[in-house]
């Protein structure tokens, strides 16, 4: 960083101051600039942090004169939420974007520990999301609608006495990251006495508690000394009314009591004027930059420190940033790497496990397999044994009836009828007393009938 | 690239949320942030770099007095004792001037020695270089962790090509260099010593100059893609029609009928510079610093660097690695001048002109 402390310097030795003799011509140069921005549009965005029914809403009504469609939230939240809302104003020639961020629910929890916490994650992600474009290689900031929050309006109750402890941990947590304008909300319920030293308290428990809150900025001529004014009305108590009220012959904004009205744009009745001024007419320019150029800057550096980026290197050379990008990206890849080879051994055991386990499976069913089969054909060889007998039986069975069949034919020839007749009765009595032999079974088999008595 | 049509610097409507108009009952003082503006503008005041591109004796560094009403350059007559340079140089001055209680930080580089040579052969790689050089330094300011609160910018934003007045048509180093130029940064290409054309011969030469111009596909400022709206395109085209502009350049003063002229007395009358019957300085002048300035800045900021931008980060992968391969503080001449083939040939399809030629 040095070596470019120098370089700056030398170059700013470097420049002369040159008179002109004639006009040239550029003092249009700022009106330029501002057609540019007319016809890009301006942007700003608001958030309001505070208890429900303190007053947010119809404070930014009558800051913007218009009326915003807003709900009225409830008491009954489990946490903090944090509710945007965008609108686009025009004023002549001028374009503005105004998002309205409210805080919804803060405050209505038994338990606030944590109440801070969204609010604070909101503005990161914002800063988040402009970072992230910011780094993109292909991006459009120019184009880029931009989110983050440039002012934080802290509505404080009208207590009278000090600063909550809630108040002091939320503002104390968001000092660092967003320009923050205390206001005192409901001023009407506190008496111009007790508003002085209410303020006075305010202020001093502020800085004894190391809170940095927005100031408005006196190192230009034209506005130094109306802000430096302001500084010391810190915090506002305002008062905020959409309904108009007859005074006079004209119709004001205020608030009717049955004991008075309170003029919302009357300075001795409340800030609110001042506010507006302040904010809007004087200051809107500069809240931005400083989120631009201190509070977005340190985001980025934070977060990029984080991350692992350094602007000087081992050697104390200054290192850029793509330096340290690609040095995380090769860790990183070879980190993929890694895994992958990893991933990937596992993967292949597992493989060779199941197939293990499923080989086992194989190896049993085939023996199985085996087993049942012998089994088979041993019962397959009994019983061709068996049939193989009942073979042999029945060609003994049918050789010996055709020997029968044969002798009985022979002796019905030899001897006459009556021979005949006892040869075959005789043959019939042997055929029969054969057919006895056979067991009733094979009888059935070879389809043989008892001889009949009478043949003849 | 094809980018470069939908990255108009001045829109902002396509990337926001959806939001409802509202109407505001009376006045809130939205309109100060104008004047806020104007303040902070002052304040920080304004930056401008610009380079003169052409062969000597053109008139350059004269045309530069002349435009800035001062003396920029200590001497506009060459230096007779020194050699004529051998290699083009580039010579650049800083100055504030002030008006009416603005501040500006004027750049003027030069380049003695550009197509003086017997072989002007790449003559633009130097020039190309040191702009690219510029965008680098932006660039490592840019990433660096802890930034500064204003990074000086002194990247070039308008490079003014000085045309010889031949009369006939562009030479084929103007037409190289004006084809590679056109890409990195905005050029303003004019008539250089138009007081040896006459009247018909100008517009004649105008005319073929322009049809060289779209004849090769070379997109000189105001761009007709960045045109945001009707009244810019109708602005634009006007000046489109007039360039490149016939200009002349003199820094010193003479007596025309009682008033005090800048001009250039001649045997046969005297060629006052800011008459536009005679030259059309006034419109270079008006439109370099009266109307568009800013947008010559932005198209700078916008397109020209961030294609740069983008070009180098895609690059950064693809760097060898080896011991110095996280080396990307000072960008080798022969990658970034004259991008390879391959690059030129994809930007070449991507160049929305491609389809005209």
């Amino acid at each position: 960083m040095a070596s470019l402390d120098e370089v700056r310097q030398l170059k700013k030795e470097q420049i002369r101051s040159l008179t002109m003799c004639g006009h040239v011509g550029f003092e249009s140069l700022p009106d330029q600039l501002v057609d540019r921005s007319i016809q890009q549009g301006f942007c700003f965005n608001i958030l309001c942090v505070g208890e429900t029914g303190i007053g947010k809403s119809t404070l930014i009504n009558t800051l913007f004169n218009t009326n915003f469609e807003e709900l009225e939230s409830s008491h009954f939240c489990p946490c903090v939420r944090l509710r945007a809302q965008t609108y686009e104003l025009q004023e002549s020639n001028v374009r503005l974007k105004l998002t309205i961020v409210n805080t919804v629910g803060f405050g209505d929890q038994i338990n606030k520990e944590e109440s801070y916490r969204p609010i604070v994650d909101y503005i990161d992600d914002q800063f988040e999301a402009y970072l992230q474009e910011e780094l993109k290689i292909k991006r459009a900031l120019f184009n880029y609608h931009d989110s983050r929050i440039h002012v934080c309006l802290y509505f404080i109750a009208p207590t009278g006495h000090s600063l909550r402890t809630l108040d002091l941990l939320t503002m104390k947590s968001l000092d660092s990251k967003v320009n923050i304008i205390p206001l005192i909300a409901k001023a009407d319920t506190i008496s111009k006495s007790e508003l002085q030293k209410f303020k006075m308290k305010l202020m001093s428990e502020l800085v004894l508690n190391g809170v940095q809150i927005y100031q408005f900025p006196t190192d230009d001529d034209t506005t130094a000394k109306i802000n430096g004014a302001m500084n010391g009305h810190l915090p506002f108590a305002v008062v905020g009314s959409m309904d108009e009220i007859q005074i006079g012959n004209k119709m004001v904004k205020a608030r009717q009591y049955p004991w008075g009205i309170v003029q919302v744009e009357n300075e001795n009745h409340c800030d609110f004027v001042k506010l507006r001024e302040m904010l809007i007419c004087t200051n809107m320019e500069d809240l931005r930059e400083q989120t631009h150029t201190r509070h977005y800057e340190l985001y980025r550096r934070c977060k990029l420190e984080q991350m692992g980026f350094v602007d000087v290197g081992p050697e104390n050379k200054p290192l850029s940033l793509q330096e340290t990008y690609e040095a995380k990206r090769h860790e990183f890849y070879g980190e993929r790497l890694r895994k992958e080879e990893e991933m990937k051994q596992m993967f292949v055991q597992r493989v060779k496990e199941k197939e293990a386990i499923l080989k086992e499976a194989e190896r049993e069913l085939q023996a199985k397999f085996e087993h049942l089969k012998r089994i088979h054909q041993e019962e397959r060889m009994k019983l061709e044994e068996k049939r193989r007998m009942l073979e042999e039986e029945s060609i003994a069975f049918s050789k010996k009836k055709a020997t029968c069949d044969l002798f009985q034919s022979q002796s019905f020839m030899a001897s006459g009828s009556s021979i005949k007749k006892d040869k075959d009765r005789k043959k019939i009595d042997a055929a029969t007393a054969f057919c006895d032999c056979l067991t009733a079974k094979e009888r059935m088999r070879l389809c043989v009938t008892p001889p009949r008595k009478d043949l003849d | 690239m094809d980018e470069r049509r939908s990255l108009s610097p001045c829109s902002s409507r396509p990337s926001s949320p959806r939001t409802p108009p509202c109407e505001i009952l009376g006045s809130v003082g939205i309109e100060a942030v104008l004047d806020q503006l104007r303040i902070k503008a002052m304040k920080t005041g304004f930056e401008f770099n610009i380079m003169v591109v052409g062969q000597s004796g053109l008139g350059k560094s004269t045309m530069v007095n002349t435009l800035f009403k001062s003396k920029v350059w200590q001497s506009s007559l060459p230096n007779l004792e020194l050699p004529m340079p051998q290699t083009l140089e580039l010579h650049s001055v800083t100055h504030v001037i002030e008006e009416k209680g603005l501040k500006l930080k004027l750049t003027v580089t030069d380049t003695p020695g550009f197509g003086d040579q017997i072989n002007n052969d790449k003559c633009w790689d130097p020039i190309l270089s040191y702009i690219n050089q510029q965008y680098e330094q932006y660039l490592q300011e840019e990433l660096l962790i802890t930034r500064q609160r204003h990074i000086p910018d002194t990247r070039v934003h308008c490079c003014v090509y000085f045309v010889p007045p031949t009369g006939h048509c562009l030479r084929p180093l103007d037409i190289e260099f004006l084809r590679r130029l056109c890409r990195t940064v905005n050029v303003v290409p004019v008539i250089a010593r138009a007081d040896s054309l006459t009247i018909e011969e100008r517009d004649a030469f105008r005319s073929r100059i322009q049809q060289n111009l779209k004849t090769h596909c070379i997109d000189v400022y105001p761009q007709k893609c960045f045109d945001e709206d009707v009244n810019d395109q109708l602005l634009n085209s006007k000046i489109r029609e007039q360039i490149p502009f016939a200009v002349v350049g003199a820094d010193r003063e003479h007596l025309v009928n009682g008033r005090c002229v800048l001009g250039r007395k001649t045997k046969w009358g005297i060629i006052e510079v800011e008459n536009m019957a005679h030259c059309e300085f006034l419109l270079l002048r008006d439109l370099l610093i009266r109307s568009h300035l800013q947008d010559l800045k932005d198209i700078t900021h916008n397109v020209h660097y961030e294609n740069y931008r983008v070009l180098r980060l895609n690059e950064s992968h693809l760097l060898p690695r080896g011991p110095g391969w996280v080396n990307l503080a000072p960008a080798s001449p022969g990658q970034l001048m004259s991008p390879g083939p391959g690059k030129v040939r994809k930007r070449a399809n991507k160049d929305p002109r491609e389809d005209e030629c």
